[in-house]
């Protein structure tokens, strides 16, 4: 169970966060088609952060040494450096939308066409070989959190709680986790919010009230390339070892299809993001997943094949999407270039 | 010294490219008067608003708040002189609630968070003084369009504004709702609050306006006393020519009976009810009949039934002869049918094609206007050209411009072209003079008296009584979604008409 619950977090977490990235461009009323793009930006920055870093001897005596929160302030730089790189990155697409009043969907298609050229171009000439990988040690010993972090023997056992949620973890997880609640606290109880929201819905509204729709624009885009930056980098750390070859595995579009499932709303896309990570950690470990416990793998040995877990994931986008999307409901101004000369 | 005006505009000049909107006009507004903008649509109306609430900045002119000159750079500027406006088109966001629609923009907020408790009893407060009942929690997707005008003024009142504008707001409102805002706008003027109306309908600005200024072409016409001028000098003035207010038609010279309709039913979209139960009539050449009632009394669902809009499900129509009950849209309206439909965004025009496209939307097929799949552009230029020349349909481009750039008026005018010209027995025009201004009107009356007297039936729905009254030879009352009496509009009143409309009295045993 423990392994379920924490491979489904390791899934659902970079989707949710890049999802909440698509919400905020948005409902400000620009489609982020990028997420692929600018995740992969993210992750490539923030591991090249992290190679840089380990030149120098504070971080390597840390690591040494077992002084493991100067590592966890090494990964939480490491996200902010991505953060703002995706949030440049995307500074692309809002010049494209918002100034050149150029087709959103054309444009966030460029830089995902862009970002894999360009970070497998680098990475090539950084690292001579096709992954940029931690000049020594892995994400495992440099920044995962166990109980040695504690200073716990690892043969003390702590439950299942401590056992899921501490032992075995990464902070980004949490820092994701607490990113997404305020950000989608700040969108529904601050004049910010609903000025953005606003701006997704009814530019000429918000216009005829005194809000710079541009700037708004530029803001919900701005954010969603951070976050997006960000997740990335999380999806780099956690699900490959904190290497970057140009690729995320299609997490940010699965991110697009989780926040039309989730109608564009935080708490959907956060359930959405949990259901699709567990459907996903089935299909990447149904033969190691032994429920209650008693040395059977159930799944494994249900006598289903392999393939239809495999599927299940997709399979599942597939079915409830068909179910929720006539229900769901873009935002009504999304796509469309905000002209304030045009009535 | 103190002004006797709260709002001057004092010899504004807007260009754009290629046109002069606003030349030389003045606008002078008294402190608690309401004082209406009259002018045709494309008179320069809406710009000159637009400069007042800082939308646009003017090449010329200045304006003045009590006697004082002001810059207004955007509409923050002009909220700031406490000038609020109600657009046209309703400045709402749909899926916010109204609450949250009244405070966008002017948010109270601690530490970032917003404060909405302050905010609703304020709103609650001002919607009891002034009788503008709304539900403050419901989205104003789910209210009605009057609930919405609401709302609007409401935010003009939640910004404490004392100079209001009303860009065209009985367009969308019934006539109920009609008479709640002139008796709200009057009460306003009470209190002091200054109010612009900006409207093209005569018989509002003679109920409700003190003075009233005219446009015509971008130009400065003339201020006049309400107390001291007619609806015809009004009317006059605006058009630059007289206007017949009356339609001039012979009478009626009924002939063969061109669409028969038995015991027609349509289910409604909104609620699980008939839209439409168990009507018939019966349209005959040289006739106009006029279907009358309130909005929302099932007119549109029965349109939509017998145009095919809509599937209906029960009941024949008979068009010349035919059952065109089960006929696809193309069928019926090759069969026999012209249709000017009741939204003309919608259902007439593709916005984005250019005007010639549109000429030919009904008749592309032809092979007049196609050879083996391919459209002869030069016919349709050609056919284009003559209906703009006979029509009178004015754009900025001609036959190539964008459908949506033009006015509602030219719009309407483009689709009557292209229906008119269809040479059809029957006409069926619903609401064709919605949003249009008198000498449009004027023009699209004349145009459906010629097709009577040309041997077409017309088959009119229309919302507005005066319409009702003058044009039709026929009325039919629908009072939820039955009609419910067949007058002549020679021997009934207004009022008889009006009662019916309300369901308050009822034919009986049908015909």
């Amino acid at each position: 169970m423990t392994f379920v619950v924490q491979q489904t977090l390791l899934f659902a977490i970079p989707l949710m966060i890049v999802a909440l990235a698509g919400v905020f461009a948005e409902r400000s009323g620009i489609i982020n088609l990028a997420l692929e793009g600018i995740m992969i930006m993210g992750a490539f920055v923030g591991v090249y952060f992290v190679r840089l870093m380990q030149d120098f001897d504070v971080f390597l005596d840390a690591a040494r040494m077992g002084n493991y929160w100067t590592l966890q302030g090494l990964e939480l730089l490491a996200m902010l450096v991505a953060a703002v790189f995706g949030a440049l990155f995307s500074l692309l697409l809002s010049f494209a939308a918002v100034n050149l009043k150029a087709d959103q969907t054309i444009g966030g298609t460029a830089l995902n066409l862009m970002a894999p050229a360009l970070v497998l171009f680098l990475v090539r000439i950084l690292a001579n070989q096709n992954t940029l990988q931690m000049t020594q040690g892995d994400a495992a010993s440099w920044f995962m959190i166990k109980k040695s972090t504690f200073g716990v023997d690892k043969n003390v056992q702590w439950g299942f709680l401590g056992e899921t949620f501490l032992n075995k973890v990464y902070l980004a997880t949490y820092i994701c986790i607490l990113v997404f609640v305020v950000l989608s606290v700040i969108l529904y109880f601050t004049k910010f919010g609903l000025r953005l929201r606003a701006c997704g819905e009814n530019p000429q509204a918000a216009d005829s009230l005194g809000i710079n729709v541009y700037r708004m624009r530029y803001a919900g885009t701005t954010i969603s390339g951070a976050l997006a930056g960000m997740g990335g980098f999380v999806y780099a750390l956690t699900a490959t070892n904190c290497t970057a070859n140009g690729d995320v595995a299609g997490f940010g579009f699965l991110a697009l299809a989780v926040m039309i499932f989730g109608n564009w709303k935080p708490l959907n896309i956060a359930l959405g993001a949990l259901l699709f990570g567990l459907f996903k950690c089935i299909a990447a470990g149904y033969g190691s997943i032994d429920i209650n416990g008693d040395g059977v793998f159930m799944l494994a040995e249900i006598g289903i094949s392999s393939h239809l877990y495999r599927m299940l994931p997709y399979l599942i986008t597939l079915i409830v999407l068909s179910f929720t999307s006539k229900k769901s409901r873009a935002p009504k101004a999304e796509g469309i270039p905000y002209d304030k000369g045009s009535r | 010294m103190q002004s006797e005006y709260i709002i001057e505009m004092l010899n504004i000049r807007k260009e754009f490219p290629g046109i002069v909107a606003n030349d030389d006009i003045t606008l002078q507004l008294k402190s608690g008067e309401i004082h209406a903008l009259l002018g045709e649509n494309g008179a320069g109306k809406s710009t000159l608003m637009s400069v007042l609430f800082g939308l646009y900045q003017p090449e010329q002119g200045v304006i003045k708040k009590n006697g004082e000159v002001v810059t207004i750079n955007n509409p923050n500027d002009a909220t700031a002189l406490n000038i609020g406006m109600v657009h046209q088109h309703f400045k709402l966001i749909d899926v916010f609630t109204v609450l949250d629609n009244i405070i966008l923009g002017a948010e109270d907020t601690r530490m970032g968070f917003l404060q909405k408790q302050e905010a609703r009893k304020k709103v609650e407060e001002l919607s009891r003084r002034y009788g503008l009942k709304v539900d403050l929690n419901a989205k104003v997707e789910d209210i009605t369009v009057g609930m919405q005008q609401r709302v609007e003024i409401l935010k003009m009142l939640y910004r404490d504004n004392e100079i209001l504008i009303f860009d065209e707001p009985t367009a969308v409102l019934t006539p109920q709702e009609i008479d709640e805002l002139m008796a709200t706008m009057k009460g306003f003027a009470a209190e002091g609050k200054s109010i612009l109306f900006i409207t093209h309908k005569l018989n509002e600005i003679m109920a409700v306006a003190d003075r009233c200024t005219v446009l015509r072409k971008g130009k400065y016409i003339g201020t006049v006393n309400i107390a001291d001028t007619t609806k015809q000098e009004l009317s006059n003035m605006m058009v630059g020519r007289p206007v017949q207010l009356q339609v001039e038609k012979k009478d009626a010279n009924p002939g063969d009976t061109v669409l028969e309709v038995k015991g027609l039913t349509v289910p409604s979209k909104i609620h699980k009810n008939d839209a439409v139960k168990n009507v018939s009539f019966q349209v005959r050449s040289g006739e106009i009949v006029c279907i009358a009632g309130i909005d929302g009394n099932g007119q549109t669902e029965l349109i939509h039934g017998l145009t095919g809009l809509e599937k209906t499900s029960g009941g024949t129509i008979t068009l010349c002869g035919k059952d065109i009950s089960r006929g696809s849209i193309r069928y019926r309206s090759e069969t026999g049918m012209s249709h000017i439909p009741e939204d003309r965004h919608k259902h007439g025009l593709v916005l984005d094609f250019t005007l010639e496209q549109n000429m030919v939307l009904q008749s592309f097929q032809s092979s007049r206007f196609q050879k083996l799949g391919f459209i002869k552009n030069d016919a349709v230029r050609a056919y284009a050209d003559t209906l703009i020349e006979q029509y009178d349909v004015r754009s900025g481009q001609g036959p190539v411009t964008i459908a949506r750039s033009m006015s509602g008026g030219n719009q309407q005018k483009a689709i009557i072209a292209r229906e008119m010209d269809r040479n059809k027995p029957l006409v069926v025009a619903v609401q064709p003079t919605r949003g249009l201004d008198v000498g449009a009107i004027e023009h699209i009356h004349k145009e459906l008296v010629a097709q009577r007297d040309a041997g077409k039936a017309v088959l009119l729905v229309s919302l507005e009584l005066d319409e009702v009254m003058n044009l039709s030879d026929r009325i039919l009352v629908m009072y939820e979604g039955e009609i419910v009496g067949e007058l002549d509009p020679k021997t009934t009143t207004v009022q008889e008409l009006g009662l019916y409309m309300a369901g308050a009295k009822k034919a009986e045993g049908g015909k």
